[in-house]
């Protein structure tokens, strides 16, 4: 008897057509499912096709463009790994982990002292520090190549790692920035008293208080080293020292035709980022949305 | 947030020498390989001079006058114009409309496939979408065979057409960044209240009048951000058109930004290069500043 007499009642309470014009398809609706399937086509095939041509021989590319490969060429991706890929994903990854350690340590320690103390210049060192933002790479590279070049760290890592850390620093400062004022000052105060440091402060009290955040902001910078391309083609000229971005320009030219080759090494340096994101999908949107927060 | 800050302030202790340990670290790496940069490059434009050598000649301003009469920089700002153009048409009008369509409760069933799928090619490095066109795009290549299927043989040379390979490059950054401001959308789109759109709709608006009177104005913030970097990327865009053209053929497709690369580290003319850049500099800054102030226009 209860039962029914609550189904009752909510029919009557509920708004029975509430959502039929939001859920009902009509010809324009499904138009629009069809444009959304096309673009989702056009994205995603060049990608299945790059991975179905690293897997083809050399001829097959050629003949049979569409086509599955008639027998998977695996050995394309250990003999593009031993042909320098397997050298400019090491680059790449070294290079990505000093630029995240770099950028996280020296933000850090700038967050905590703008947050926390008072001192003359303080509004004028946040303004250059948030300043960094408005400034690209690209209209700073001429003077930037002589800086590389007198303080002698052309064609070392140092010479991606700190313009790295540097291009880097003021949306990293912003984040873990408001991400310290966020903490309450009593946090501070409790360990003033228990006698800590500002530096134990920082290291026992803020950063475990701060993950969330390091790693969002270690998603961004991460994201942005592993692509960098200008600096990268520019600062660095041995090829032992290449990361991906600009070593794929040395291993296509070294090529000739072989695209086979060329798609199985594609294939392989595409792949840690989209890894990344499956794995951390939520904190890879959040970082990269945060970190457009530019205007 | 400033305020906060402020009442802050006033229980701190004085102790200033080691805040000004803390920030040191990035004041100094800031200013050398950002702030000291910028400054120089206005005074390198004012010299002729070479990478490797200490010799500098004074032109005063005789780059200024080259870089105006240089056809070249027009060809490169026409193309830098059009690149502007069409990301603003897709990476910010449709990118709207892409957001505002998957999250409509109607397709929300396929939303999450086609929202990670659009967002792919976005973790894909630029070099590796550009060496990927370069074989869709070849004679042989893939667009060509699909074209064939339609009947003939089609063996246009799309990125050796000077009429065509800027376009090549323009369309494979769409390919490529249309799902990240896509997804900046979604990510904004999601903070609307359900019932503002549901109350609407009660009300009797239709899809276009909820997408034109509730979600564009309350995304207003982030469709100025969006703008605000997809117009300044497209004055500034390099690795797009390097890897996929070079420029060329001859300098048809070049952008600013390939154009200053060519001149500083292939023809050595580094005080014309930093001319160049300053010429970027400039156009950035006229743009950031004209969107403030449509931006706090149209909040009033």
């Amino acid at each position: 008897m209860k039962k029914v007499t609550c189904s009752v009642k909510k029919k009557k309470i509920g708004f029975p057509k509430f959502n039929s014009s939001r859920n009902q398809w009509t010809l324009g609706t499904v138009i629009i499912l069809f444009f959304l399937l096309v673009y989702f086509v056009l994205v995603i095939y060049p990608l299945i096709w790059m991975i179905l041509s690293s897997l083809k021989t050399e001829r097959e590319f050629f003949r049979n463009i569409w086509g599955f490969p008639a027998e998977f060429q695996w050995e394309n991706y250990s003999k593009a790994w031993s042909m320098g890929i397997s050298d400019y994903f090491l680059n790449s990854v070294f290079v990505t982990a000093c630029t995240i350690a770099t950028t996280i340590s020296i933000a850090v320690l700038a967050a905590f002292g703008l947050v926390l103390y008072d001192f003359k210049g303080k509004n004028l060192i946040l303004l250059l520090g948030m300043g960094g933002m408005m400034f690209s790479a690209q209209v700073a590279l001429i003077p930037l190549y002589r800086v590389i070049q007198n303080l002698r760290i052309h064609d070392t890592y140092w010479a991606m790692i700190l313009p790295y850390t540097a291009f880097r620093m003021s949306i990293s400062l912003l984040l873990i920035r408001s991400y310290f004022l966020s903490i309450p000052r009593e946090m501070y105060e409790s360990g003033v008293i228990d006698g800590c440091s500002s530096l134990g402060i920082l290291y026992h009290i803020y950063l475990p208080m701060s993950k969330p955040i390091l790693l969002t902001v270690s998603i961004l910078i991460a994201y942005y080293s592993w692509n960098e391309f200008l600096f990268s083609i520019i600062f660095i000229d041995s090829r032992a020292l290449k990361t991906i971005p600009s070593g794929l320009m040395v291993f296509r030219d070294a090529l000739n035709t072989d695209y086979a080759l060329l798609f199985a090494g594609l294939t392989i340096s595409a792949l840690p980022m989209v890894l990344l994101f499956i794995l951390m999908q939520k904190q890879f949107i959040r970082g990269l949305s945060s970190g457009a927060v530019k205007g | 947030m400033q305020r906060t800050t402020r009442l802050q302030g006033k229980k701190r202790q004085k102790t200033p020498w080691s805040a000004y340990l803390y920030v040191f670290p990035m004041v100094v790496l800031m200013g050398v390989f950002i702030y000291y940069p910028i400054f120089v490059n206005f005074y390198y434009t004012l010299y002729n001079f070479s990478a490797f050598s200490l010799s500098h000649t004074f032109v005063g301003l005789g780059n200024i006058r080259l870089l105006l009469s240089d056809p070249v920089i027009a060809t490169a700002l026409r193309n830098n114009i059009f690149y502007c153009l069409i990301s603003i048409g897709f990476q910010v009008l449709l990118a709207l409309g892409l957001a505002f369509i998957l999250e409509e409760p109607l397709y929300r069933r396929f939303s999450t496939v086609f929202r990670t799928t659009y967002f792919i090619p976005v973790l894909i490095s630029m070099t590796i979408v550009a060496m990927l066109f370069m074989q869709i795009l070849s004679p042989r290549g893939l667009l060509n065979s699909f074209l064939s299927l339609f009947g003939g043989k089609v063996r246009t040379g799309w990125l050796g057409r000077s009429s065509s390979a800027i376009f090549c490059a323009i369309f494979m950054s769409q390919w490529h960044s249309m799902g990240y401001t896509t997804m900046l959308f979604i990510v904004d789109i999601q903070k609307i209240p359900t019932e503002l759109l549901e109350a609407a709709e009660i009300d009797g608006a239709n899809r276009i009048q909820r997408f034109l009177k509730i979600v564009v104005p309350l995304v207003r913030e982030m469709f100025f951000v969006v703008m605000v970097t997809t117009v300044s990327g497209a004055f500034l865009v390099f690795n797009d058109v390097y890897v996929l053209t070079r420029g060329g053929p001859g300098n048809s497709s070049t952008t600013l930004a390939v154009y200053m690369y060519d001149m500083a580290f292939t023809q050595d003319r580094m005080g014309y290069a930093s001319t160049i850049a300053i010429l970027m500099f400039v156009i950035c800054v006229i743009l950031a500043l004209t969107q403030r102030r449509l931006l706090r226009t149209g909040k009033g």
